[in-house]
């Protein structure tokens, strides 16, 4: 059986740069897969593309070379939203609570809006808005607020349901919990994975922080400057990485004890003294 | 003019922005001067409308009876001009002259804006430069001179001149309306919509047109004004056709302004009137839609006043040092005034101290005051802020009683500050060495200043001290900027150095040497440092000591080890808790494939 | 650098092409009846043509316009239908009236703003509110209201200076300064209201910022502060503000000198436009594009140096 989502060679340049002299190429050849229900963690650093390829995916960036296939349906080159049949299957909820939802709405514009632009009918749309708020754990009378009266879980919450009302097949999750303080993104997390059994929805998760990419993935792929440097099962990834890269990136970040995180930064410094690579400031 | 009160939208299907409409019509409501320049303004307008039935006689009649009659003849209420014209009469039909200059100006204007600056903004790329050159340069006529200098193709009507003044001020609107979309466009909530499937149409029109009405209204009041004006300045000047106007009963007054000065009043009555209003009613329109009124505005003012007053009198009475450590706070308060004069304490009773040599890290999430902690002890809160304490010292010296330029002696070789966010706590406009030497130029000559700049840079691990002294900020990376940041806080040798969140916008490999270097110079310089940091991987690498706060409260004090193993307080243990263990991996599999295939 | 101020440079000179050509062509294109208009209704058909003729105005218009910009480029404007005096000439005689006034106007504005926005930001206050009246006032109350206003108050109830007439400034320095100090003071309270409150609201904004907390906690001197740092980044905004008041006073100067009688430029247009004197109309949109050009050329180039991403 086909994954869910295919990607093959990925190339991405963004426009630009002036006459005759190009921008550099932000993908350089990404290939990944996702299959239906799983979690597929995109770990990298800033620059090193892993957002670009979650906009390639929802259509937001253009493609310069590859292919992306979702149900064996070659998207590549499909706008976002409208024009993709199936791929509104296909949804998102961005990492910052506070400019992803439109101060335009309330929380009910914000919810059936998705719906109606489906052909839904209004009025059914707006009752589909009580049980999505529900499934996200927030009350009912959330839906005629707006969305700048609520903190930055609860907006969260909010993008989550918005990503659910189309009941989409794969959520891209472009660092979702990054913005949010350590007891609110425990718990956003937990709901994220009780919606995937709940829901059999795949994600694209998109994270700096390799904490987080443990809870929740069932693989990861590890991205360096435009390219996957290493990808496999959560477990192998996270605790026996074998490119060096991969390794630096796991002994960079600093552990919740003092002095576990002493071992660290002595096998970090030890790993530095002997490769002396090029970093990344 | 009503068509200027309300802004055109296709709002029929949206039920939100109307209830956001209806917050800003409550408040403009709500302030006298908006409904007195809307009731002016409608006054006028029906006034001109009922030219014909209250005036007895044609704006251009001219009777030689009544040249330069006295105001109150009969049938002359206003009296009549030097040419015995009725001025009352020819007040009101200046007032629809203005008035219908206003509307073709200001119309043409918006429409030519709004749609080249929707398009321009959201579509972007090429259209987006061919319409930002064409428009740039329409910004740089004189207008004024053009109008004249084409009334012989205009034939003097004062409509066709309103066309085109009305396409000559288009640029202002088309760049307001651009640059909001621009600012818009890069939204994620776009981008959200884009996903969810919505038109362009219906982007543009929901979420951000929703964005710029509001300044396009108030633009188009401004505009308006400039219409009127200048229709007003054109008849004055005696050029184009020979139509009443506020601008030529002016002119006429002017040459009477020395035997009848009271000609000169029912013109530039009416005028200021009608400008005015415009004005005002746009002032009261951009206080509506920022929350704000003038009178809460001067309320909060007066009660920041009477705080301050306060405060003065209570806090440096009670500053008594008794300290043994270095940085001692004990029960400080931070608080700011309300709109309605109230105190709104954001701080409370928070104690901590720092021993010399000793790293204390100030733990807690967003909203818990630890910021405000920190900069309390640093005096770089804005001056609204009213902050007391019992006790708030270093080295035994009061920090609260002390002067600005105490203070400012103080910072440098007493405290030092890294910033959270690298790029922004640089001036874009100078280099990277000049602005470093600048705080050192108090103790030292600028050829040593540069030297010592020099050397820190290199201390701090930047590979080509030279060149990033000569750099201007924009040139250097984020993880090359937090290192010149960190240079330029331990340049003045400080004893106690306050870091807010200083990794928390780096990557965790930039992360991790940034700690080792902040590790490295605590030692060697003998700093103390409190660290202010709401992620518990960079406490466990640098700390002896943490404070955890919350809701503005210090909950938890207590050595780093006893912290992690053994927190005292709930808070501290839920925090604890939260920590994404690395030990723990996601073990459940993906949902099984028969689910799938129900579907 | 010299990339952005040579593409400055070709947009300034496309935009006195475009706006000469396109007057020339509304003006000569759209009446037919110069000839006419310049004899009168008396005239005999005859007379009209052989007029026409002489004028050259029976050519084709394009070959009318050619010659018109070579001898442009030439320095040479034509002469008026009316008065056959050169329009270069003519314009030169009135330029320094004209100058002079607009000059000392953006001196005062200048002066003016910069300390009204400084203290407004720095101090807030009194200062800021007086600050806001001017606007407020500035904006209901036209410039010819200003202006005759103060021409009643200081010319005719207070006799402190002249009401009318201008001095040049060779004659007398003194004279000179008297007869131009109201007009220009007048066409500065615009200029200032808007200007003033551009630099109050950029430096309100530049000081909110982070670099300024960052300054200060090193101890840097808050007049350093205000004076080099928040105004330097400040001055960019303010700028393109200024150019744009420049054009507002520049046109506003026209109804200066109608209400205090200058000899100026202005007075010379509306003549021709009320005569259709097109030679003199074509000149005189010359020049005053040529001189905003120039005027927003100088602003650009000084917004590129004020900023090290352009200057860099």
């Amino acid at each position: 059986m086909n994954p869910l989502l295919q990607i093959d060679d990925l190339r991405l340049r963004y426009p630009g740069g002036g006459f005759r002299r190009r921008l550099p190429e932000v993908l350089k050849g990404v290939s990944l897969h996702i299959e239906a229900g799983e979690t597929l963690g995109l770990v990298g650093e800033s620059g090193s593309g892993k957002t670009t390829v979650g906009r390639a995916v929802l259509g937001l960036a253009q493609a310069t070379g590859g292919t992306i296939t979702f149900e064996g349906q070659d998207i590549t080159h499909l706008p976002a939203g409208r024009n993709r049949g199936d791929a509104r299957e296909i949804q998102v909820v961005f990492q910052d609570p506070y400019t992803s939802l439109t101060p335009a709405l309330q929380v009910r514009g914000i919810l059936s809006e998705p719906l109606i632009a489906q052909g839904i009918a209004r009025s059914d749309a707006e009752r589909r808005v009580s049980s999505l708020l529900d499934r996200v754990g927030l009350p009912k009378d959330s839906a005629d607020r707006f969305a700048r009266e609520f903190s930055g879980g609860q907006r969260q919450r909010i993008a989550i349901a918005r990503a659910l009302a189309l009941e989409p097949r794969l959520i891209v999750c472009d660092e979702p919990v990054s913005a949010l303080d350590l007891t609110t993104q425990a718990r956003v997390l937990d709901l994220l994975i009780e919606l995937q059994r709940n829901t059999g929805v795949a994600y694209l998760f998109i994270t700096h922080d390799l904490a987080v990419v443990r809870h929740i993935s069932h693989r990861v792929a590890v991205m360096y400057q435009g390219e996957i440097v290493e990808t496999g099962p959560a477990a192998t990834v996270t605790r026996h990485p074998q490119n060096d890269y991969t390794k630096r990136l796991l002994l960079a970040a600093p552990t919740a004890d003092p002095d576990a995180q002493a071992e660290r930064r002595a096998a970090r410094q030890a790993l530095r003294g002997r490769a002396e690579v090029p970093t990344a400031s | 003019m009503s068509q200027q009160l309300a802004p055109p939208g296709p709002d029929r299907t949206a039920a939100a922005p109307a209830k956001r409409k209806r917050r800003v019509t409550r408040a403009l409501l709500r302030n006298p001067m908006a409904v007195g320049s809307v009731v002016t303004l409608a006054a006028m307008t029906l006034l001109c409308l009922l030219a014909p039935v209250i005036t007895s006689h044609d704006p251009m009649y001219s009777s030689v009876e009544h040249v330069n009659a006295p105001t109150g003849t009969e049938g002359w209420w206003l009296g009549g001009d030097a040419q015995g014209r009725d001025m009352w009469s020819r007040l009101l039909a200046s007032i629809g002259v203005s008035l219908t200059a206003a509307l073709i100006g200001t119309g043409v204007s918006i429409v030519i804006g709004v749609v080249f600056g929707l398009i321009a903004g959201y579509v972007g790329r090429a259209i987006d430069s061919i319409a930002s050159w064409v428009f740039n340069l329409v910004l740089a006529l004189p207008t004024l001179l053009i109008l004249i200098v084409l009334l012989p193709v205009t034939r003097g009507s004062y409509q066709l001149t309103m066309l085109l003044l009305g396409v000559m001020l288009s640029p202002g609107v088309y760049r307001l309306v651009r640059n909001m979309v621009i600012g818009v466009r890069r939204e994620l909530y776009i981008d959200a919509a884009k996903v969810a499937g919505l038109s362009t149409w219906r982007i543009l029109t929901r979420h951000v047109f929703f964005v710029v009405r509001g300044p396009i209204v108030i633009q188009a009041a401004f505009i308006a004004t400039i219409c009127i004006n200048v229709q007003a300045g054109l008849a004055f000047l005696g050029v184009g056709a020979n139509t009443p106007s506020f601008g030529s009963m002016i002119s006429q007054a002017f040459t009477n302004l020395y035997g009848h000065p009271v000609q000169l009043l029912w013109p530039t009555l009416g005028l200021v009137a009608l400008t005015g209003s415009l004005i005002l009613f746009a002032n009261a329109y951009r206080d509506a839609l920022a929350g704000t009124t003038t009178a809460a505005r001067r309320r909060s003012r007066r009660a920041i006043a009477d705080v301050t007053r306060h405060a003065d009198e209570a806090a440096p009475a009670a500053e008594k040092p008794t300290g043994k450590a270095l940085l001692t706070v004990q029960d400080l308060s931070i608080a700011y005034p309300r709109p309605d004069g109230s105190l709104n304490e954001v701080v409370h009773k928070v104690s901590l101290t720092v021993d010399s040599g000793e790293v204390v890290g100030l733990v807690g999430e967003s909203g818990s005051g630890k910021t405000q902690t920190a900069f309390a002890i640093l005096g770089l809160l804005p001056h609204e802020a009213v902050v007391t304490a019992k006790e708030a010292s270093l080295d035994g010296r009061p920090l609260l009683a002390m002067t600005p330029a105490e203070l400012r002696k103080l910072r440098g070789p007493g405290v030092a500050y890294i910033p959270q966010e690298p790029m922004s706590n640089l001036d874009p406009s100078f280099t990277v060495g000049s602005q470093l030497v600048e705080a050192l130029r108090r103790t030292m000559p600028r050829v040593q200043a540069r030297q010592r700049v020099l050397e820190l840079l290199a201390r701090v691990g930047i590979p080509d001290p030279e060149r990033t002294f000569d750099s201007y900020p924009h040139q250097i990376s984020g993880g090359m900027a937090q290192r010149v940041l960190i240079a330029g806080a331990v340049a003045t040798h400080p004893k106690v150095l306050i870091a807010d969140e200083p990794t928390t916008a780096l990557d965790v490999t930039v992360q991790a040497e940034i700690l080792d270097l902040l590790r490295e110079l605590q030692r060697e310089l003998k700093m103390a440092v409190l660290l202010v940091t709401h992620n518990f991987g960079v406490v466990a690498d640098l700390c002896d000591r943490v404070v955890v706060m919350r809701d503005g409260r210090d909950v938890e004090t207590g050595e780093v080890r006893q912290i992690f193993s053994r927190p005292a307080h709930e808070y501290t243990k839920s925090l604890i808790d939260s920590i994404l263990d690395e030990e723990t991996l996601r073990t459940d599999a993906p949902v099984s494939k028969a689910k799938e295939g129900a579907r | 650098m010299i990339l952005f101020l040579l593409r400055r440079l070709v947009s300034g000179i496309i935009v006195i092409v475009v706006v000469t050509s396109l007057v020339f062509f509304l003006t000569y294109g759209t009446s037919i009846q110069i000839a006419r208009n310049i004899l009168g209704p008396s005239a005999s058909d005859e007379q009209v043509a052989i007029l026409n003729e002489n004028l050259g105005l029976d050519r084709p218009l394009f070959e009318q316009y050619f010659d018109w910009i070579t001898s442009a480029v030439h320095g040479d404007l034509g002469v008026s239908y009316f008065t056959s005096e050169p329009v270069a000439a003519a314009l030169s005689n009135r330029l320094p009236v004209t100058f002079s006034m607009v000059i000392v106007a953006v001196l005062i504005t200048l002066i003016a703003s910069l300390a009204l926005g400084i203290t407004a930001a720095a101090r807030g206050g009194v200062v800021d509110r007086v600050l806001q009246s001017i606007g407020t006032i500035s904006y209901v109350f036209p410039v010819i209201i200003i202006a005759i206003g103060l021409v009643y108050l200081f010319a005719i109830v207070l006799r402190w200076v002249p009401s009318i007439g201008f001095v040049p400034i060779t004659r007398s320095p003194g004279h000179w300064l008297a007869s131009i100090i109201l007009p220009s003071v007048t066409l500065a309270v615009g200029g200032i209201a808007g200007l003033a409150a551009q630099i109050r609201g950029s430096l309100v904004d530049e000081l909110g910022l982070d670099y300024i907390r960052t300054l200060r906690s090193r101890g840097v001197s808050e007049r350093a502060i205000l004076g080099k740092h928040a105004l330097r980044n400040a001055a960019g905004p303010a700028l393109t503000v200024f150019s744009l008041q420049f054009i507002g006073i520049f046109g506003a100067s026209l109804f200066i000198e109608r209400i205090f009688a200058l000899p100026g430029y202005g007075a010379y247009a509306m003549n021709a436009t009320v005569q259709g004197d097109f030679p003199v109309l074509l000149g005189v949109t010359l020049v005053s594009v040529v001189l905003v050009v120039t005027v927003n050329l100088i602003v650009d180039v000084a917004q590129g140096w004020l900023n090290p991403k352009v200057r860099t």
